[in-house]
């Protein structure tokens, strides 16, 4: 007699190499829904996965097939009122093509013409989110890593392995079904017995109706009694598990602050761009730190502090003040986050724009009051031309190995302004 | 090998009743997989089922999806349409819109059927009866996969396949290979060979054959296409007229790889590959109600025998016939999950129809077939599977009474009528023209269009002439343009597509220029 073959730890996941193919083939398709998703998705929500979708004639193989009209000749099961010669009004549509012979080709499009909808998962969301931004591939190892876990207890659970089985717990509940189903009978039963007893207290030798009466009533206490023994002591569904859930350990706390420039020259292309930025900054914090605060700060002349709804989609004009921003940041700072508890990271974006004589605020504001108090600030200038902020960023950057500043006009810019945060980091892990 | 057993007359006695029944737990286990195997084996044995050897494999949900999307094979070559299907599969399992097969088997020897983890021992035993023996010995018996297909070396041809397209993709590129293989699968339909049989190879020779196979047709190739013509052709003058092919050609796949100018060697291998799987399907696309019922029926009998002889218990019985019927459950038409007819449906009721034309037939049997009615069923079932395809099944075994107990009717779609014509019923004037409409649905002939190689303009522009034969005047789907691109692909040339219709005439015609590059 043959073997049976064990097969289900061989060879899983064959596919994967068809679902690659696919996946590359329609590149532009995954890009591109990418980036709709990260435009419409909050920075704390970036690590998912999405579904795309494909229209389906962008996917369809062409077939040699038959179209409508000739002459079709169907047969079906089920007649209920036709005889031959009967006439049928055709459906209005045009396409009576239900079942029959034009099956062969029906098949994989049952679900009509929708667009082939499938799921990225989150790896390959954060894949592709990652070749956009061009980053290096031992970084994308290090943000794609998971962090370290550990299983800590929660409650009780009513399956898991026996090795977790709560004893107690499970002999409490068995107590109370037992209690629970057979209350009621154990009443009924006492009643009959006390009535037992009367009846033979009373019984005069002879009496053939009381015998009988006394032996109806043993037979019943003997029923109940039964029916008390049969419910179980244990049953399946008494049985509690201890259960352990595994949570991500990292490390400590952090608060990142997003500064913008939301003036009347940061059009959406240059916010989208800024998003992403934040975006960078806020995954590398996730991979190190257990409980990370966003603070979003935008500025014109004026800085206040806003939700990302408003942060990223609210339009506003006027003039330029960005020291305004960096005082509204340091003020935060002192109220709300002490730096001997969290780490604080800044990053700031802005086309470069400034009023010219607050330029050298900035630097000075940075320079003295930010700096020392935060880990990293980072700043990106989404526009090309040098401005005086630019100029005057500059000098910092010589003096202090914590700040770093870089030109983005396009996403794959972005990565080298952490570059040397990430390296840091690489070299720990390394 | 031992020579064919001869069909039993009738199916052999019980060798002993067994003491209790075998245990029924809904859990699996590989030894109690075994016992059922043993007894069922055993029970296939006395109705004579001649099968290949068997390897029952247990998968994973996650293993199915997998071979589903290569076409139910355990290797195939990779490419992006499989993806497509996988990802089809999973999204479908995945949110509860489909269920998985609960089989697949493979026409190979020895026969591998796969199991899935999820089933129930009821579940398995189903299977075991349905696929290792019914679907088993239908590839061992039916004449068109004992005359198409090569089950001992189909795996092997397959992981030949799969690193000759890994290695072409290492040397030409993936982009090249895979734009190559969609030409190639757009026209798989048209790429098997309906009359000749293929010869049969080991993988060895196939391998030794690659090479010369290469150097020849390339050989070939150039000789039709020598500009200068050599002095011995003398009668070059007279080839002005030539036509070329002589005779029309069906198999367009063959054609291309043989006659197509500009293909490279490893392009000629690609077409033949591509060729040679869907010749390897080309069987089951015409045999699907027989195979099904053919299946649905032996699993029915064996454990139905198995249940007699007291070897079943109630629970297990009662569990795989609620799968059973819902597997042969045919919804009426205009019932919402009414789509075509089911051919389990269909084949189980055709072969069980043909048990009891034998062993209990009425006089109306006895008129509509005089040579089965009343002779011993088990031979005369065997021969029905074996000579026959669904469509010749169905013109020669659907009986009347059948065709009353399903209330098959015919209908008529012309497109220049306004009203659909009830063509026929299951009443005395219709059944042979219901007969005969049914078993022409199933005949792939008008299933698919005909197209043919018609002409190549050997002195001009190369350009290459199909012709599609109208079925009935149904006019080809609006796909033809984009097929014939991949069409113009593989030729090289320009290539042109000319419908005819009943009557001679050219009614459609479809175009594409030569590609570019």
């Amino acid at each position: 007699m043959q073997q049976i073959i064990d097969r289900r730890l061989a060879g899983k996941n064959k596919s994967i190499g068809n679902r690659e193919r696919f996946l590359r083939r329609y590149k532009e398709q995954v890009k591109e829904a990418v980036k709709r998703a990260i435009d419409g998705r909050g920075i704390r929500d970036i690590e998912r996965g999405e579904d795309i979708r494909i229209p389906r004639k962008d996917i369809s193989e062409p077939v040699f097939g038959h179209g409508q009209g000739g002459i079709r000749e169907v047969v079906h099961p089920g007649n209920r009122e036709y005889v031959q010669g009967d006439r049928i009004e055709k459906p209005k549509s045009g396409s009576g093509g239900q079942g029959g012979s034009g099956k062969g080709q029906a098949s994989d499009q049952g679900e009509g013409e929708d667009d082939f909808v499938f799921a990225l998962s989150k790896e390959e969301f954060m894949q592709v989110f990652f070749e956009d931004l061009a980053l290096p591939h031992l970084v994308r190892t290090q943000l794609a890593e998971v962090p370290e876990w550990k299983s800590h207890r929660a409650g009780f659970s009513s399956d898991g392995t026996p090795n977790n089985l709560h004893v107690v717990r499970s002999m409490r509940g068995a107590l109370g079904r037992r209690i629970a189903l057979g209350a009621g009978k154990r009443r009924t039963l006492a009643e009959l017995e006390d009535e037992l007893a009367d009846c033979r207290a009373a019984l005069q030798p002879g009496d053939a109706v009381a015998e009988a009466h006394i032996k109806a009533l043993l037979e019943r206490i003997e029923l109940l009694r039964g029916r008390v023994e049969r419910i179980p002591y244990l049953d399946p569904i008494d049985l509690r598990y201890r259960s352990r859930v595994r949570v991500p350990v990292p490390t400590s706390k952090a608060v990142m602050f997003c500064l913008m420039d939301v003036s009347g020259s940061m059009d959406e292309s240059r916010k989208e761009l800024s998003k992403r930025f934040f975006i960078l900054l806020y995954l590398f914090l996730t991979r190190h730190y257990e409980k990370i605060e966003l603070v979003f700060i935008r500025h014109h002349t004026q800085a206040q502090e806003v939700d990302e709804q408003n942060f990223f989609h609210a339009r506003e004009t006027g003039g330029t003040v960005v020291s305004s921003a960096l005082v509204l940041m340091e003020e935060i700072i002192r109220a709300r986050y002490s730096p001997s508890e969290w780490n604080i990271y800044g990053a700031q974006a802005s086309d470069g724009d400034n009023w010219h004589h607050d330029s050298g605020r900035c630097r000075e504001l940075l320079s003295e009051k930010l700096l020392p108090l935060v880990r990293y600030f980072a700043y990106v200038q989404v526009a090309e031309e040098e401005q005086n902020l630019w100029e005057e960023y500059t000098q910092l950057q010589a003096a202090h190995k914590h700040f770093a500043m870089k030109k983005a006009v396009s996403a794959d810019q972005i990565y080298p302004v952490f570059r040397d945060l990430f390296k840091k980091e690489g070299a720990k892990a390394a | 090998m031992k020579a064919r057993p001869l069909a039993l007359e009738q199916p052999l006695p019980l060798a002993e009743r067994p003491g209790e029944p075998l245990p029924g737990p809904s859990d699996w286990s590989f030894e109690l997989i075994e016992r059922y195997h043993r007894i069922i084996k055993a029970t296939a044995d006395r109705f004579g089922l001649d099968t290949y050897p068997n390897q029952l494999e247990i998968i994973t949900a996650e293993q199915m999806m997998d071979a589903y999307a290569s076409v139910g094979m355990p290797v195939n070559y990779r490419h992006w349409s499989y993806g497509k299907e996988f990802i089809a599969t999973e999204k479908n399992y995945k949110r509860g819109h489909m269920g998985l097969a609960y089989e697949i088997v493979i026409n190979s020897n020895p026969c591998i059927s796969y199991l899935m983890e999820e089933n129930t021992l009821a579940m398995q035993a189903l299977v075991i009866a349905h696929a290792a023996y019914g679907h088993n010995s239908f590839f061992k018996g039916n004449y068109l996969f004992r005359m198409w297909t090569d089950a001992a070396s189909i795996i092997d041809y397959l992981v030949y396949a799969k690193n000759y397209v890994a290695a072409c993709e290492e040397k030409h590129g993936m982009e090249t290979v895979e734009a190559f293989l969609d030409s190639c699968h757009a026209l798989a339909n048209h790429g098997v060979d309906r009359y000749r049989r293929p010869t049969r190879k080991s993988l060895a020779q196939e391998l030794a054959e690659r090479a010369d196979r290469e150097a020849y047709a390339q050989r070939q190739v150039n000789d039709l296409w020598r500009t200068l013509p050599r002095k011995a052709e003398k009668e070059a003058a007279a080839s002005e007229t030539r036509r070329f092919p002589e005779e029309p050609q069906e198999n367009l796949l063959y054609f291309i790889e043989k006659n197509a100018p500009l293909l490279e060697p490893w392009q000629r291998e690609i077409v033949r590959i591509v060729r040679k799987v869907a010749q390897y399907f080309y069987p089951q696309r015409q045999t699907q109600v027989m195979n099904e019922g053919w299946a649905t029926f032996w699993h029915h009998k064996l454990l139905n025998t198995m249940y007699d002889d007291g070897f079943l218990t109630d629970g297990v019985m009662i569990e795989w016939l609620k799968s059973h019927t819902n597997v042969i459950y045919q919804p009426p038409v205009g019932h919402p999950a009414y789509s075509g007819i089911n051919p389990y449906a269909l084949g189980f009721a055709m072969y069980t129809d043909i048990q009891r034309i034998c062993e209990s037939p009425t006089d109306e049997d006895r008129a509509w077939f005089p040579d089965i009615a009343g002779k011993p069923w088990l031979p005369t079932l065997h021969e029905a599977m074996r000579n026959y395809k669904d469509e010749s099944f169905i013109g020669q075994y659907l009986s009347p009474k059948l065709m009353r107990e399903l209330r098959l009717f015919a209908i008529r779609d012309d497109e220049k009528d306004a009203e659909y014509e009830v063509a026929a019923i299951h009443d005395e004037r219709g059944y042979r023209q219901v007969r005969e409409m049914l078993s022409h649905q199933y005949d792939l002939g008008s299933r698919e269009p005909n197209i043919q190689v018609w002409n190549v303009n050997l002195r001009g522009d190369r350009s290459l002439t199909l012709r599609h034969f109208q079925h009935k005047d149904r006019p080809l789907h609006d796909t033809a343009a984009e097929v014939l691109k991949h069409v113009a692909r593989l030729w090289g040339f320009g290539v042109q597509l000319e419908s005819v219709n009943g009557k001679g005439d050219v009614t459609k015609r479809f175009s594409v220029p030569a590609p570019a590059g």
